[in-house]
């Protein structure tokens, strides 16, 4: 058993299916009680992490623990200790809601009391309705209370809010944020950046199954490089003549809709004054002129090159 | 760790779900009765036999135990597979062993249910419980690790349509090669022959003979023992938990 601080660990962990390298040399690390986020991309291998660390792939190379525990070979303790909600399915739908708890607080040694859970996930009204009859987000639901049903000290969710409404999506936020207090090592993947905002202490993005960026939401969207100026002004200015003028890369400059400009630079006095310099000797009049830090979003899209085609 | 508790909490699921499954039921009670029933009523069985509920209270037994081991649990295991039932069953503390003995144990439970209405049926029909009863369970048991093999093989291998398909399907053909509702020799010699290889005409021949006291059918008891060896060996190389 290894004593180390880290609930998760992935170690240079590679997984190929055939031709297809779904992750490549990734290692990470998550502590004890973090609720930790994966972001990419579809197919940049965030299910495929997860599913390493749940127990259902093998690394080719490389390996992953769980609370010091090799998933494949420690199934059977781990199993006690880990909940996991599938990013879709895992329901019979021939079940009652109130039967599937039943059924999982049969399979745990010492469970959580199913009515509490229902509760949690508001689904009480819906305890005798079949799992067939119930919405996508109430179904995501009862997969989240599954998940907790067997009290786990690290749980896997892989999109726990996709298809839910609003208010489940708060409902879900506020659980997660209760196991965080309750000192739950909790590990998502998700494609809403509010939510990796708003829920984890640090996120990992993946791209192409490889580790593009990891650290808190706060510390990705205020590194310098993540620092940005944006203006308006006539369409069609000539960005290699102004960046020449700025002393930055033509690609840093982006002319994201048209009369919209995108500098990806800090935005030091230097910098505004280069670019004062510039419209004056080109005659152009300047619309807004706005900086600071970009969101999450902003980050995620330029490391994963997702907005390449905008 | 697999506990106790863990398998006895899936096992209801599983007696729950089976018994809500109105199709199932179908296949596994009302055909197998409909056949005693009409069968030796219409005597479309013209058996030498001097009463045709003697040739088919084996063979509708070997029918019920091939519908609710292949046909039930096959489809059923399924469509759990495609759903990610058997899946997320893996991440939590029931092994597959125990989720295997569940099923077993549902299945048994149900065969013994169809036994009991088809004894008592072919007993109100005039049929006379004599003979090796206990052989014959003891085949019906075996003739259930060989027809599970079956059910479990397609589920674990085949989409969950293509196993409703196939396991439906060979449920007619053996309906047809089993010896289960009019005897095998009703049938061309050549295909007779072949269908002494399959397991349902061993399973069906083989109970009959030991209902008819008629000596200990070894034959048909090998070619159903080398099934029952030969099948779950296969299925735990071929058996695939995700779809």
């Amino acid at each position: 058993m290894s004593l180390s601080q880290n609930a998760i660990e992935v170690i240079d962990a590679t997984k190929s299916y055939g031709s297809l390298r779904a992750t490549e040399n990734l290692s990470f690390s998550v502590n004890k009680g973090e609720v930790f986020g994966i972001l990419g991309p579809n197919g940049a291998g965030k299910t495929t992490t997860v599913e390493m660390l749940e127990g259902y792939r093998f690394p080719d190379s490389g390996q992953v623990r769980v609370l010091g525990l090799d998933p494949k070979k420690d199934a059977a303790t781990l199993h006690e200790r880990v909940g996991v909600m599938l990013q879709e399915g895992g329901l019979s739908p021939g079940l009652k809601v109130a039967e599937a708890l039943r059924l999982y607080r049969g399979l745990y040694t010492s469970p959580d009391d199913p009515e509490r859970l229902l509760r949690l996930v508001e689904l009480q009204d819906s305890s005798r309705t079949l799992i067939r009859r119930l919405s996508g987000g109430q179904r995501q639901r009862l997969s989240l209370a599954l998940a907790l049903i067997g009290r786990p000290e690290v749980i896997f969710l892989d999109e726990p809010t996709a298809g839910m409404d609003p208010r489940a999506r708060l409902v879900t936020w506020e659980i997660i944020r209760q196991l965080r207090t309750d000192g739950v090592t909790v590990l998502l993947t998700t494609h809403g950046m509010d939510e990796a905002e708003s829920l984890c202490d640090r996120v990992a993005i993946l791209d192409r199954g490889a580790l593009v960026a990891i650290g808190s939401p706060r510390d990705l969207t205020t590194r310098s490089d993540a620092q940005e100026t944006r203006f308006t002004a006539q369409s069609e200015l000539d960005l290699v003549s102004l960046a020449i003028a700025l002393g930055i890369e033509r690609v840093s400059l982006t002319e994201y809709q048209p009369g919209q400009y995108s500098v990806a630079a800090e935005p030091t006095p230097d910098l505004i004054a280069r670019l004062a310099i510039w419209l004056r000797e080109q005659n152009v009049r300047l619309g807004t002129l706005e900086a600071g830090q970009r969101s999450l979003e902003e980050v995620f899209l330029r490391l994963t090159g997702e907005g390449e085609n905008r | 760790m697999t506990t106790r508790r863990a398998v006895m909490a899936q096992t209801r699921v599983e007696l729950i779900l089976t018994l809500r499954r109105g199709e199932s039921l179908l296949v596994s009670f009302l055909i197998p009765l409909g056949i005693l029933v009409f069968f030796s009523k219409v005597g479309a069985v013209n058996t030498s036999l001097k009463d045709p509920v003697e040739f088919l209270v084996p063979g509708v037994l070997s029918l019920a135990v091939m519908s609710t081991a292949m046909v039930s649990l096959g489809i059923a295991t399924g469509y759990e597979r495609r759903y990610g039932v058997l899946k997320r069953l893996g991440s939590t503390p029931l092994s597959r062993g125990g989720l295997l003995v569940a099923k077993t144990i549902n299945v048994v439970v149900i065969e013994v249910m169809q036994i009991v209405v088809i004894v008592a049926t072919g007993v109100a029909l005039g049929w006379e419980l004599t003979g090796q009863f206990v052989a014959a369970l003891g085949l019906l048991l075996l003739g259930t690790v060989v027809f599970a093999s079956i059910g479990m093989l397609l589920a674990g291998t085949l989409r969950a349509e293509a196993t409703l398909a196939v396991a439906n399907g060979l449920f007619l053909l053996f309906l047809f090669l089993g010896g289960m509702a009019y005897p095998l020799d009703r049938l061309p010699d050549a295909l007779a022959s072949f269908a002494r290889l399959l397991p349902p005409a061993a399973l069906s021949e083989s109970v009959r003979a030991a209902l008819e006291g008629s000596g200990f059918p070894w034959s048909e008891l090998v070619v159903l023992a080398l099934w029952a060896v030969v099948m779950p060996f296969i299925v735990v190389r071929k058996f695939r938990w995700e779809e």
